[in-house]
């Protein structure tokens, strides 16, 4: 895996080479911009529905309302007997602190993998790739049974801890590969000038990994805030859920009732999702073409 | 240290010269060794107390009875047992699974390998088109896109509204145990844009000159796809599937807010990671649950073994 991988990554730059006829770049154009409607319209639909009259929603198909209305966000923001206000607060503790410990605790093990020589580092950097092939289904249950035993079930400690512990081997991997790609001389010369290795993790490593770090921080805030099963497995109290739960017992309690309200959650709930994407696009498509992560 | 005292003055030099050349070595070690260590500190605690140990308990739990209240109670093979001869429940689980496999991985890489060769000509736009395809992707795992679904494909969804205007009635997707594994094929292939841009980053790694010199030669378009692009590609191809493979194994969030939890209608839904939340936490039948899951690895890791022997007879690296 860490060949092909590593392959892919010496991306050339794009040929645009090949010259074609007007209008077969127009065809091309044209099945793009149709497929981009076609894979765009059911999240255009639902933004669409969240502001519609509630009697309008299910009676069109088109994108635009015949009159904008925010009630149902009223609405649903207060739709359970805690409000959205919580589980949105829950959520970006949960999350911020994910990535903290994830950038903290996988830069160090991808500095000691990709810089330090010690004896049996080959053996742990192996078994640390064979961890990203595990599912973590097989670990599940003697985790929840420890942090049952700990009391932390009804805490956000089984879902934040883990990741101060590097437990997300994919953000490893990408450091180790991008910290392989920074100049030997430089850490070589603070050695030299006798830095320790926390010197150079601290003031030469780190500033120069600043990309990948974002990358890493950025894909650790979407996938905890869309993250549905920890969260499902180790809240249970409904002051402690994340918006993810929240929205779950929105649909449950709601069902058919409020479909207004509901859309307008939903489509709350995948904002910061959007607008992390709209910012950091690049790093986010240059993270998924390095390492192949998984969504 | 009246040994010491008698013995000759060169002999105590030795030992001094011994203790200092271990302690030398110790040291030297310590230093060589230390810094790495400690910078893997969390990771290894990470490692042996929630991935070997937990990894170790839960081999052990699955030959056991256990449901929480009362210690693990050790009843052999038993669980494996059942789970092979006598448990429809998981029967029903594999096949949605493996329909799911089956027909989600395919065509979303269909999917993926053609939009990224659309893109792969230096078109204008390339950036807003990726972004767009990318999108859904990057939303997929959460409780909204599911619950989105679950409208777009019910009895009165978007779907049916849809194809009432061409004068089709639609049936109701999501409540029919024969269409609704296929609304959740629906929904991972419309995900196709993470190994789409993978592919479009293996694509930009073929070299030019490979085609101009094919098609010097008189090559067909579709010749130069078929003895070129995939061929080169296909390093990126079986990384691909499987990556794409092992997270349809995996699936549950829009199975489980689809079918509200039970995998119906009539197990239709009942993906292999829900039967085992189900299991877990509903049952609290923790032993079978434990058992579930290593019966999960073992197929995971035979595919998996599986395609990398199969690899050496279609991946090509060029070296």
């Amino acid at each position: 895996m860490t060949e092909m991988t590593a392959s892919v990554t010496a991306a050339r730059p794009p040929s645009d080479i090949t010259k074609r006829s007007l209008p077969a770049s127009l065809i091309i154009h044209a099945l793009l911009i149709a497929a981009s409607l076609l894979m765009l319209y059911p999240l255009l639909w639902m933004v669409s529905a969240s502001v519609r009259p509630e009697n309008e929603i299910f009676s069109s198909t088109s994108l635009i309302p015949s009159s904008i209305d925010f009630s149902s966000y009223a609405r649903g923001w207060v739709g359970l007997d805690v409000s959205f206000g919580r589980f949105f607060w829950n959520s970006l503790v949960i999350s911020l602190l994910v990535v903290t410990g994830n950038v903290i605790a996988c830069s160090l093990t991808a500095f000691a993998f990709a810089r330090l020589r010690f004896a049996g580092r080959n053996f742990w950097f192996a078994i640390m790739l064979g961890t990203l092939m595990i599912p973590y289904h097989v670990t599940l249950i003697p985790q929840y049974v420890l942090f049952l035993n700990l009391g932390w079930v009804n805490t956000i400690l089984p879902l934040v801890v883990p990741k101060f512990l590097a437990s997300d081997a994919f953000f490893i991997f990408l450091m180790v590969q991008f910290f392989r790609g920074i100049p030997r001389e430089l850490d070589e010369a603070a050695m030299m000038d006798g830095c320790s290795a926390w010197r150079i993790y601290w003031k030469i490593m780190l500033p120069l990994s600043l990309p990948v770090l974002a990358t890493a921080a950025i894909f650790s805030f979407i996938w905890t805030w869309d993250d549905f099963f920890g969260p499902l497995i180790y809240l249970n109290d409904m002051n402690t859920y994340t918006i993810q739960l929240g929205l779950r017992t929105f649909v449950d309690s709601t069902s058919a009732s409020d479909w207004g309200g509901l859309f307008a959650m939903s489509t709350l709930t995948l904002v910061p999702v959007f607008f992390f994407f709209l910012f950091f696009q690049r790093l986010l498509i240059e993270g998924i073409a390095t390492t192949g992560m998984k969504r | 240290m009246s040994n010491a005292m008698r013995t000759p003055a060169g002999a105590i030099n030795v030992e001094r010269y011994q203790g200092a050349v271990a302690e030398g070595r110790f040291r030297r070690l310590w230093n060589a060794n230390a810094p790495g260590y400690l910078f893997l500190l969390p990771w290894l605690i990470g490692f042996f107390g929630l991935t070997l140990g937990p990894a170790l308990i839960s081999l052990y739990l699955s030959f056991t009875d256990f449901d929480m209240l009362q210690s693990p109670r050790w009843v052999g093979a038993a669980n494996y047992v059942r789970i092979a001869t006598a448990d429809p429940k998981f029967s029903a689980a594999m096949h949605v699974t493996l329909t799911y496999v089956v027909f989600s991985v395919p065509f979303k890489l269909t999917f993926a390998l053609l939009v990224a060769m659309a893109l792969n000509r230096g078109l204008r736009g390339l950036p807003i088109y990726r972004a767009i395809f990318y999108l859904p992707s990057l939303l997929g795992g959460s409780v909204a896109i599911a619950v989105l679904w679950r409208q777009l494909f019910a009895s009165d969804g978007l779907v049916n509204a849809a194809l009432s205007h061409f004068g089709i009635e639609g049936p109701s997707w999501i409540s029919h145990p024969s269409y609704s594994i296929y609304t959740l094929v629906a929904l991972s292939v419309w995900q196709f844009g993470s190994p789409m841009i993978i592919f479009l980053a293996g694509l930009r790694q073929i070299p030019q000159d490979m085609y101009e010199a094919a098609s010097l030669d008189g090559a067909s378009k579709f010749r130069q796809f078929y003895k070129i692009t995939l061929p080169l590609l296909t390093p990126v191809i079986f990384f691909n599937a499987v990556v794409q493979t092992i997270e349809a194994f995996k699936a549950f969030t829009p199975a489980f807010i689809i079918s509200g939890g039970t995998g119906g209608p009539i197990n239709s839904t009942l993906f292999y990671t829900l039967y085992l939340y189900q299991e877990a936490f509903g049952n609290f039948r923790m032993g079978y649950a434990s058992a579930l899951a290593w019966i999960l690895v073992v197929i995971i890791a035979i595919f998996t073994a599986f395609s990398f022997l199969s690899s050496r007879y279609w991946v090509h690296y060029d070296d």
